[in-house]
């Protein structure tokens, strides 16, 4: 009996034993993976509509790699990215060893503030701010180009790459390092043979985030991007103006399966390693 | 290079006694044995190797680490202030196995991390050999630690670990493998050297953790309560395995731990510390036997603390009277004593109970009796008021344990009173 009323007593704590838990876990499921699942299905549609699924085809999927505006597109979004990771991630690592393996400095609150501020200011304002500032600058220098793209790009992914860094570096227990020190290593060397090693999982998260950040982003590329540097998402956009196509759904399909492989990859190679 | 392995074949039961030879003699048998490990090497540390030396031949009386004056305050501003060590000075001998006792917040750790250089000294040098190193960072110490959480690297396996110290040292790799080798087999962990880390149990963590820090030959290992983390048994063992490591390898220990009973099984000096002071520092018989004040008394073993009147000195000794007008010899501790109302100790196991009340120097009556085995522990209300505890061996023979309620005597041994500095 005692032990009944104990089983009872943790199993009200459980949030899988509240009513109606399973009604809304399914309809969370459905409502995020549904309109995922159809936008996968009707890209094999042969046909053009995206709502009547008359026979199975690869056809938009050809079309898609076909089409010059989709490649280089997808070649501009790619090199953003990659650049823009490599630049944040960087940028966030050096941020995580200054706020996390220093003394406290004066105004450490102010500057974790102005690290992850980004995060709480609406895009659509960084955005605006951004195209006046390069404006500012583009007419001054008469300077144009992929750089302020890549500036912005850069600008908004270290925040995100900055937060798995830092967790990862207040996690790690500081005597591992004090310990390097003790056996001889210099300082560079408790670096390069511990810390770093230690925190390559929150380096690989940091520039995941900050990657599939950079490649999705819509509001801030629209904006400052200069004539023909056309990310993949802006020109999605620019395509579901003139009605949506299964190409869309196809190119869609193809992002998707990529996450998914990047996602894949990290995870295999973090577990692994620790 | 090998006075690591200075002395490898000695038969463990001649290790503790003090050798006999006349010291000359003795220092001219250890140089000749000294130049012939030098030669020899590592392979000294493999079992039956010719180099046979008694330990501590070549100690001298040399200072390994000395602490002169020494304080560390944390917190900047002043109403912050915390005085974790206050004007600290203690001096460790080259072969010692010395520990730091005291309960947490005594500041033994901070001594501990003075010496390996993660902290600095507000005041006052820490000295090794001679050599003020207040200054050096911890990686030009040749001071290694022992972490309480034996901080291995995890990405790294049982072999890299140990060969870490040796790597950053920059020695060449055979000699890097040679060593770890002989560590392995030092630690008895020859067959997991490729495992990682978490693929040990606790118990060979410890080991591997003590192997990386004894594998570059440190002239002094910090060990920082290395022990607490682990079951008792395995405690018992790594206990004998740490007094075996030390005479093995030669090297001076410095022990952290708030444990009593580790203290005094395996210092050879104990200093008790409370609130950033050294209270007492001396041999394990001294600080348990003649406990310089009330704390000291309080915190290592059992005591039964008694008032009573300072009668006469006679230099190390004093007549002292108790509340019921017995007066028996007392010993004085190395602090000075004022005359008048004092407190004695009586450790519960110097005292013996006699069921004639008037042959007993106190009389009293029994609480309760609690069978412990070995023991038998006799909780007493003495006529004056006080508590007292007789721990009382049982034989054989013995016809059961004495009620609670009898009246009886009790005889304290000889010697076995001590004064306790105010």
């Amino acid at each position: 009996m005692a032990e009944l009323l104990l089983t009872r007593g943790r199993r009200s704590f459980d949030v899988r034993y509240l009513p109606g838990f399973t009604p809304l876990a399914a309809f969370c499921l459905v409502a995020l993976y549904l309109p995922l699942i159809l936008v996968i299905f009707f890209s094999f549609n042969a046909e053009r509509s995206i709502t009547v699924f008359s026979h199975f085809g690869l056809n938009w999927y050809e079309e898609a790699a076909q089409n010059t505006f989709v490649q280089n597109a997808t070649w501009l979004s790619l090199k953003l990215a990659f650049f823009a990771t490599l630049v944040a991630t960087t940028c966030a690592t050096m941020a995580g060893l200054a706020t996390t393996r220093r003394k406290p400095f004066p105004g450490q609150s102010v500057v974790y503030g102005v690290i992850n501020q980004p995060l709480m200011i609406p895009e659509i304002v960084t955005a605006v701010a951004l195209l006046a500032f390069f404006g500012a600058i583009k007419q001054a220098t008469n300077v144009y180009g992929f750089g302020y793209l890549l500036l912005a790009h850069i600008v908004f992914c270290i925040p995100f790459a900055y937060m798995p860094i830092r967790a990862r570096l207040q996690d790690m227990d500081l005597t591992m390092e004090q310990a390097a020190a003790d056996l001889y290593a210099s300082p560079w060397k408790v670096f390069r043979r511990v810390t770093l090693p230690m925190m390559i999982p929150g380096i690989i998260a940091g520039a995941m985030l900050s990657f599939v950040i950079s490649f999705d982003d819509v509001i801030i590329s629209m904006l400052v991007a200069g004539p023909g540097e056309t990310t993949l998402p802006v020109w999605m956009i620019g395509q579901l103006r003139r009605g949506l196509t299964p190409q869309i759904n196809a190119v869609s399909t193809v992002l998707l399966v990529i996450t998914f492989f990047v996602v894949w990859m990290v995870f295999v190679m973090t577990t692994r390693k620790r | 290079m090998s006075r690591y392995f200075d002395f490898p074949d000695f038969p463990a039961d001649q290790s503790s006694a003090h050798v006999s030879v006349p010291r000359n003699e003795l220092t001219l048998i250890c140089l000749l044995a000294i130049t012939d490990c030098y030669k020899k090497q590592v392979k000294a540390a493999r079992p039956n190797s010719a180099c046979h030396r008694n330990r501590r031949i070549n100690v001298g009386d040399g200072v390994a680490i000395e602490a002169r004056d020494v304080s560390k305050i944390f917190g900047t501003s002043t109403d912050q202030e915390v005085w974790a060590l206050d004007h600290v000075s203690v001096s460790i001998a080259q072969n010692e196995f010395f520990t730091l006792l005291g309960p947490s917040g005594c500041g033994k750790t901070t001594l501990l991390r003075l010496i390996a250089g993660f902290e600095h000294p507000t005041d006052g040098a820490i000295l090794l050999e001679g050599e003020d190193i207040s200054a050096l960072p911890p990686f030009q110490r040749p001071v290694n630690t022992v972490f309480q959480n034996y901080a291995l690297f995890p990405h790294m396996t049982v072999a890299q670990n140990i060969g870490f110290g040796l790597e950053m040292q920059g020695r060449p790799k055979d000699e890097v493998a040679d060593t770890v080798g002989a560590m392995l087999s030092l630690v008895k962990m020859e067959n997991l050297k490729d495992r990682r880390v978490d693929q040990i149990s606790g118990g060979q963590q410890q080991r591997v953790a003590l192997a990386r820090a004894l594998a570059p030959r440190p002239k002094v290992l910090l060990l920082d309560e290395p022990l607490s983390a682990l079951d008792l048994k395995l405690r018992k063992e790594m206990q004998l395995e740490l007094k075996r490591l030390q005479h093995e390898t030669g090297i001076t220990f410095i022990f952290v731990t708030h444990d009593q009973e580790e203290a005094l099984t395996m210092s050879d000096r104990v200093a008790v510390m409370r609130d950033g002071e050294i209270h007492q520092i001396g041999s394990p018989q001294d600080i348990y036997n003649r406990p310089n004040n009330r704390f000291v008394a309080d915190f290592i073993g059992e005591s039964n603390f008694l008032e009573v009147q300072l009668l006469s000195r006679n230099g190390s000794t004093a007549k002292v009277r108790f509340a019921n007008g017995t007066e028996l010899d007392a010993t004085l501790p190395s602090t000075d004593v004022t005359s008048g109302s004092i407190t004695v100790i009586v450790r519960p196991e110097h005292a013996r109970l006699t069921a004639d009340r008037s042959a007993g120097h106190l009389q009293g009556v029994v609480n309760d009796a609690v069978y412990f085995g070995t023991d038998t522990h006799y909780y007493l209300t003495l006529d004056g008021g006080e508590e007292f505890v007789i721990r009382q061996q049982n034989q054989r023979g013995d016809r059961g344990k004495i009620s609670s309620g009898t009246q009886v005597g009790v005889t304290i041994n000889e010697d076995s009173i001590q004064v306790l500095a105010n």
